[in-house]
């Protein structure tokens, strides 16, 4: 499977991620620059954590007017799975293709650690391969990572199954508890965690392997048809 | 500020260049025998930065000499922007430490994140990958807000400049002590890895090869800041804002990604690369015109990217503006490395070239405003053989071992625990990003942390240690210690010692009896480094730590690498599970002058330092280390600060697991700190494997347990107490404290 890792100024886990895809998962991996390029080879966009222009603004919220945007954007329509991770979740709620938005922590600090997640949703292209309702570890790092949305939006979230994770002790303040969501259409996750960071025994933790598992299920072999 | 309009005359008639830090004895030097005429205000500037202590060691040249800095792993020793050891498989590690303490005691925030900033540089400059970044920190203790506030305004910075710029901060130490409360030590260290085949080093060599400015604008910030670093402080300056820099980690990013592209994939371009650190553009130009054999140079000002208008030439060439390089580029090749920065997107300029000759040339709208030989500012500073003398507290210490009669057991473990220095510095780390690049496989809260060299099957250990209570009461000795704890440290990660960073933080040296501390602690380290051969690799010196005349204690900082031939060798802190055998490493004495429970009990340090064997030292690390090797143990902990007891609770927080310890000591000597000692767990099918490796070296003294109890049996006390509730104290207090 085909996996385009998009690279903004500032970004900084973009190398994490193509050494999850390629030399843990065997799967293929490029980086495609902020700067633009088609999209249409590719099976899946991943939009890697970091601080896309120094965040001096709010997180994403310059990345969104990268070129490549555009292109993102098309390739959200197709259908095809797209997974923004931590400054990459920022990035799609600043560009509209999920809604809410990342406040600062509530304690104000950037805070790197494990923390424990709930499968809230496992009927997603991102998640199949977790069971409903399971405990996984996965790390954050993160200092804008409190998901904010209104009332209406929260309860449509819900109806609609959109809650992918869930904390299981809250280290953000998100509302309900929020780690990560997908787009109605379902093919857009955004989360703060990063499952990137979660592939190797070596590092503590291989609950990250499931997600892109799920993805490379789901688009290859059971081969899920775009419009 | 002075205008460049002050002539010559009037800069010797009214001894301005004391105010930048130059004595008469200097100034007669520059006139009289190195320009035979009287130097203009801006080649007075120049000298004044590069003559200051922090670009010339002046004071301190003849004692870093003493240093052991060469081992067969050694490709790049001292005099570089960092040093490099060979760790086979074509790959070598660049690591240095900095200081920044005098711009953080006035800005905190700030002065925490250039301090990032420029380590990052320096190793990076190297063809070096940053891959890790340590930060060693000495507060005062927290007494009101404004101490919290101060603390936490460092560790956002450090978090910040880190986090941004996506090199993980894996670990350092943080202590307290009113010794730092009005001169606090922010030391960074910055580790990375290279192939070696790629070296750079910061040189302008060939005539006619053009010198190009990388990076951000230069404005008036950071001016004469390393004759800042070079100063004492005092209460009536203590607002010295304007030598301080403000760092920009998203523009450092650009900087060093496209530094990196060129070093690698531009070699035949680039001649040298150097940061511009301390005294700015003009350390970093006469350094690389001085390195490659005394090669002249001209610079036009005009051509340099300033943020201001009517920037003076001091200013110019004084500035410390944060996120800048030099290249020396070869003639011809000019466009392909602007090009390559024009597509990271960050300001690239031809600003001179290497020119005939060995002067050192500066133009400014049309007019040299300064023409003086190379070598006279980079290399040919004068040199200070201090007076050296005991201080009298020495003279006068007390023979006896302070007796802490520790009574209630119970209650002095939860005390202990509590103390800023002992506690869980949990809160700290967490604000840090330590798993980006992902690599990390031992994250902060073990002896040291780790990381996997990737294409291979080794691992890196780091860590920084250095306890300046130890040093204060013993300078030789503490400094000694100081390498053998991070040496300890590194053993109980599985790694083999390579080689140490320094920040020596000390002093004023024109006083003869701090100037015997500096030059009695780096007499320690190198007896330490040269049993151990971990040779000074690389390293700042931070002289002048005063405040209204008040010294702190003598604290060289150790920042020390260990290689871990295998990934199987990689050991944490924590007992696994139950039923493990517990040792303690070494024998355990009466030795509590200058320890934590002394402190904590009489709110001072004092007496004469308790013995400590080298020897010894190295024989109970080897022997840990192949019994490491040898795969029969489970966990190993370094004993320091708080001693066994701190030792032995720290080891069953991890996964909370409790133990049952009969020791044949007092509970005073719980918290003795005796050096060369390990906590080490054993599975009962390794026993004998073990025991034979350890010899008499290893004391069997209990087992962990199922009920997550924790029961010590003392020749005098008993304590049972649950890790739970320890841990809760253990890892509460500094938060507690900080509110």
């Amino acid at each position: 499977m085909r996996f385009a890792i998009l690279s903004f100024p500032g970004s900084n886990c973009e190398y994490d991620l193509l050494h999850a895809i390629t030399d843990v998962m065997g799967e293929t991996g490029e980086l495609v620059s902020y700067k633009g390029g088609s999209l249409n080879e590719f099976d899946a966009v991943l939009i890697p954590g970091g601080f896309s222009y120094g965040d001096y603004l709010r997180g994403g919220a310059i990345a969104r007017f990268s070129p490549i945007i555009t292109e993102l954007i098309k390739f959200a329509r197709t259908g095809k799975p797209i997974v923004g991770i931590c400054n990459g979740f920022q990035i799609l709620t600043e560009a509209g293709l999920l809604p809410g938005t990342l406040l600062t922590n509530k304690t104000a600090k950037f805070i790197c650690k494990p923390v424990k997640l709930q499968v809230q949703n496992n009927q997603t292209m991102f998640t199949s391969e977790y069971q409903f309702g399971e405990e996984i570890e996965l790390p954050i790092a993160h200092g804008e990572g409190n998901y904010f949305c209104d009332a209406t939006t929260l309860k449509e979230l819900e109806e609609n199954n959109q809650i992918a994770f869930k904390y299981a002790e809250n280290p953000n303040g998100s509302v309900d508890d929020i780690a990560g969501i997908v787009s109605k259409s379902g093919n857009v996750l955004g989360m703060m965690p990063h499952p990137e960071r979660a592939v190797e025994e070596l590092l503590g933790s291989t609950d990250g392997i499931r997600l892109f598992k799920s993805m490379i299920e789901n688009v290859m072999s059971r081969g899920i048809v775009y419009d | 500020m002075i205008k460049q309009a002050v002539s010559p005359q009037e800069i010797k008639d009214r001894k301005l260049y004391a105010n930048m830090g130059l004595t008469d004895h200097e100034y007669d030097l520059i006139a009289n025998q190195v320009l035979k005429r009287k130097p203009n205000y801006t080649e007075i500037g120049l000298y004044s930065g590069m003559w200051s202590e922090h670009c010339s060691y002046k004071n301190s040249k003849p004692v870093l000499k003493k240093f052991y800095s060469k081992s067969s792993r050694v490709v790049q020793g001292p005099g570089e922007g960092a040093g490099i050891i060979d760790i086979g498989d074509g790959k070598g590690i660049v690591f240095k430490a900095e200081s920044h303490n005098h711009p953080s005691a006035v800005e905190p925030f700030q002065g925490a994140t250039t301090g990032v900033g420029g380590i990052l540089r320096d190793i990076f400059s190297m063809g070096a990958q940053p891959i890790a970044c340590l930060d060693s920190l000495r507060f005062g203790e927290i007494k009101n807000q404004n101490d919290s506030y101060f603390i936490s305004q460092i560790v956002a910075g450090i978090s910040a400049y880190g986090n941004c710029i996506g090199v993980p901060t894996v670990g350092g130490d943080v202590a307290f002590d009113d010794a730092y409360s009005k001169n606090p030590l922010v030391n960074v260290m910055c580790v990375g890895l290279m192939d070696l085949d790629k070296i750079k080093v910061g040189k302008a060599a060939g005539v006619g090869n053009s010198i190009i400015y990388v990076g951000a604008s230069t404005g008036r910030d950071g001016i004469n800041g390393a004759s800042f670093a070079s100063s004492q402080f005092d209460s009536e300056h203590e607002s010295q804002r304007s030598a301080v820099q403000v760092g920009d980690p998203f523009t450092e990013k650009l900087v060093m990604d496209a530094c990196l592209e060129v070093i690698n994939n531009h070699p035949d371009a680039l001649v040298g690369i150097q940061d511009m650190g301390a005294a700015g553009l003009v350390s970093s130009s006469a350094e690389m015109g001085s390195k490659a054999g005394g090669n002249g140079m001209t610079l036009d000002l005009d051509l340099v990217p300033q943020r201001e208008s009517g920037m003076t030439p001091f200013e110019i060439m004084l500035s410390e503006s944060q996120e800048r390089m030099l290249l020396c580029v070869r003639a011809g090749h000019e466009q392909e490395i602007l090009d390559v920065f024009d597509d990271f997107g960050v300001q690239a300029a031809v600003i001179g070239h290497v020119t005939e000759g060995s002067n050192y040339k500066l133009i400014h709208h049309g007019e040299v405003v300064a023409d003086v030989p190379v070598d006279s500012l980079a290399s040919d500073a004068p040199v200070y053989h201090r007076e050296s003398q005991v201080p009298d507290r020495l003279l006068h210490a007390s023979n006896e071992q302070f007796d802490p009669q520790v009574k209630d057991l119970e209650a002095t473990t939860n005390k202990m625990l509590a103390q800023p220095t002992i506690a869980s510095k949990h809160s700290i780390y967490e604000t840090y990003d330590t798993q980006v690049q992902t690599n990390t496989v031992v994250a902060p809260g073990s002896d040291a942390a780790v990381l996997r060299v990737r294409g291979t099957n080794k691992a890196l250990a780091m860590t920084t240690d250095v306890n300046g209570r130890y040093l204060y009461l013993d300078p030789r000795v503490g400094g000694q210690m100081a390498v053998a704890e991070a040496a300890r440290n590194v053993v109980a990660s599985g790694g083999l010692p390579v080689g140490i960073t320094d920040c020596l933080n000390f002093g004023n040296p024109e006083k003869p009896d701090q100037f015997y501390e500096l030059d009695q602690a780096v007499m320690g380290m190198t007896d330490a480094c040269k049993l151990f051969d971990t040779p000074v690799i690389s390293g700042n010196v931070s002289l002048n730590n005063e405040f209204d005349g008040q010294a702190i204690y003598p604290t060289p900082m150790v920042g020390m690498v260990g290689l871990i031939e295998k990934l199987e060798y990689i050991t944490t802190q924590d007992f696994k599970g139950t039923d493990d055998l517990i040792y303690i490493v070494g024998k355990t004495g009466n030795d509590f002058n200058g320890s934590e429970i002394q402190k904590m009990l009489t709110g001072k340090v004092s007496g004469k330092l308790f013995d400590f064997n080298l020897d010894t030292e190295f024989s109970n690390q080897n022997k840990v280390r192949t019994a490491i090797e040898a795969g029969t143990v489970q966990s190993a902990h370094d004993l320091a600060e708080g001693g066994l007891m701190v030792g032995l609770l720290e080891s069953g927080f991890g996964h909370e697991v409790g133990f049952d310890v009969t020791v044949n000591l007092t509970a005073s000597q719980m918290f003795a700190e005796t050096q060369s000692r390990f906590v080490v767990s054993v599975s009962k099918k390794q026993q004998s494997a073990f025991e034979k490796i350890m010899g008499n070296a290893a004391t069997l003294v209990g087992q962990t347990t199922s009920d997550g109890m924790v029961n010590i049996t003392t020749s005098d006390n008993q304590l049972k107490l649950s890790i739970k509730d320890a841990k809760k104290t253990w890892k509460g207090a500094l938060e507690c404290q900080m509110k």
